[in-house]
């Protein structure tokens, strides 16, 4: 790792005047797991590293008088995991971080780290997505709300500016009735990234017809994408085994995956249909 | 497309080359395996480097450097971190665990450590410490794990040699179940 200068920051406002002092000059730092990383094989050499973990408050997790959970930025992955307040709020977004690396680097790694340094594989970009998340972003004196939907720009790119820091992560209440599941498609490892991940959340009313429907989607595309073609066949409609057959067929053609070790492209589109069909047919049987 | 991403990453280097003389060097004090150390470091300096070259503690190993393999394991605090992954200045004002520190002060080994000799818990050794490691901190927060358990926890701690069913075997000895 080439040498920089660290500079702790107590509090976000000291970390965003950090930032503001040395402009694109400078990375910040949480847990350290991805961009300790990417220093180590040189795709990032920053001369300054604003470091975060002093900054206090900002691991809390909670639940907000709206019904919404709000998650601290510097909230390790293990701490989402094992939290009793996410668990009663949704037990699969619970388990959706529980399923991301090792427990080693779970209690490293930071769930604002994790989305900002959007990683198009990981766990839990799709599950936030799923569940309609939005991310507080802090700046200059001022705090602007994003939804997770249009943060993630481009490969390993996020609408962060060069002077923004994401600070917490909320999710809304979840519609009643909704049930959700994260599907992690493995063939090497247990420990790898997803070939192809689905998240979805599912809500039917008495006559099962779809009330609501959000498909978030892993390892499919530059960024983690939602399904909107799935959930636009499907919202509305009454839920068959042939709906949702139809519906996950659409998912072919909205994603754009990359060739890699853990898949050629038209492997991946293919595994994207067989699963998405799967998490929805659990959903839709009353699974998770 | 992880080209194009690459090219992304290096058009950011460049920029960030320019005051690339600053370093700043930092002093922190931790307690490793119950006694006090203080160092200075640059922030560039990782733990398991730290411990290694420069204190000479070296039963954390160096294995796949990318946090995956499990070898640089240790407990900061009583958690289960990636020594090749964490600054060192990370533990300031902490307390770090490493395989020297398992044993007792009088040099008994700890009744893991008996159980991983007992029941074959390692082949060529290279991974030991990090398992060790991983599962000293499995027990400490799961005394009676089951054997999914410990698998599910164990992920993290490769062993090139194979050796899954004594390992999984030397920790549940070490929770109390009987082990042919």
């Amino acid at each position: 790792v080439r040498t920089f200068e660290y500079k702790p920051a107590s509090s976000v406002d000291e970390a965003v005047a950090l930032l503001k002092e040395h402009g694109d000059d400078a990375e910040m730092i949480a847990g350290g797991t991805s961009l300790v990383l990417m220093m180590k094989q040189g795709l990032v050499q920053p001369g300054v590293v604003v470091g975060l973990q002093g900054v206090k408050g900002l691991d809390q997790i909670r639940l907000s008088k709206d019904g919404s959970l709000e998650i601290g930025a510097l909230a390790t992955h293990r701490a989402v995991e094992t939290s009793p307040v996410v668990k009663r709020f949704a037990p699969a977004l619970a388990e959706t971080f529980s399923r991301v690396a090792t427990v080693r680097i779970r209690n490293q790694g930071t769930i604002g780290g994790n989305l900002a340094h959007a990683d198009p594989a990981q766990d839990p970009p799709p599950m936030l997505l799923a569940l309609d998340a939005q991310v507080e972003i802090a700046s200059d004196g001022a705090t602007r709300t994003v939804p997770l939907d249009g943060f993630f720009v481009d490969f390993f790119e996020t609408a962060l500016g060069e002077q923004e820091l994401l600070r917490a992560v909320r999710v809304p209440a979840l519609p009643a009735g909704a049930r959700v599941a994260y599907t992690k498609f493995l063939p090497r490892t247990e420990d790898d990234y997803a070939t192809v991940s689905v998240a979805a959340l599912l809500a039917l009313d008495e006559d099962r017809r779809v009330r609501e429907v959000r498909i978030g989607l892993g390892a499919l595309g530059t960024t983690p994408l939602r399904a909107r073609a799935v959930e636009g066949a499907l919202r509305g409609q009454k839920i068959t085994p042939e709906l949702i057959r139809d519906a996950a067929d659409l998912v072919r053609d909205e994603v754009d995956p990359l060739d890699d070790v853990r898949g050629s492209a038209a492997y991946k589109r293919e595994m994207a249909v067989v699963w998405t069909r799967r998490t929805l047919e659990s959903l839709a049987r009353g699974g998770a | 497309l992880w080209r194009v991403g690459i090219r992304k990453f290096n058009a950011r280097n460049f920029r960030g080359t320019a005051n690339r003389a600053r370093v700043s060097v930092h002093r922190i004090a931790f307690v490793l395996n119950g006694t006090r150390v203080e160092r200075e470091v640059g922030p560039e300096r990782l733990l398991v480097d730290l411990l290694r070259d420069d204190l000479g503690v070296t039963g954390t190993k160096v294995g796949c450097s990318v946090g995956v393999c499990g070898a640089c394991s240790v407990l900061v605090d009583g958690k289960l971190m990636t020594g090749c992954l964490l600054p060192a200045l990370f533990v300031d004002g902490k307390s770090v665990t490493t395989v020297e520190g398992l044993a007792k002060p009088d040099g008994d080994l700890s009744p893991l450590q008996d159980a991983f000799i007992r029941h074959g818990g390692f082949q060529c050794g290279i991974c030991t410490s990090g398992q060790l490691i991983a599962a000293r901190a499995l027990l400490d927060e799961n005394p009676k794990p089951s054997t999914d358990e410990i698998k599910e926890w164990m992920m993290g701690n490769l062993c090139r040699c194979t050796g899954y069913t004594g390992i999984i075997n030397s920790i549940r000895a070490a929770a109390g179940e009987a082990v042919e």
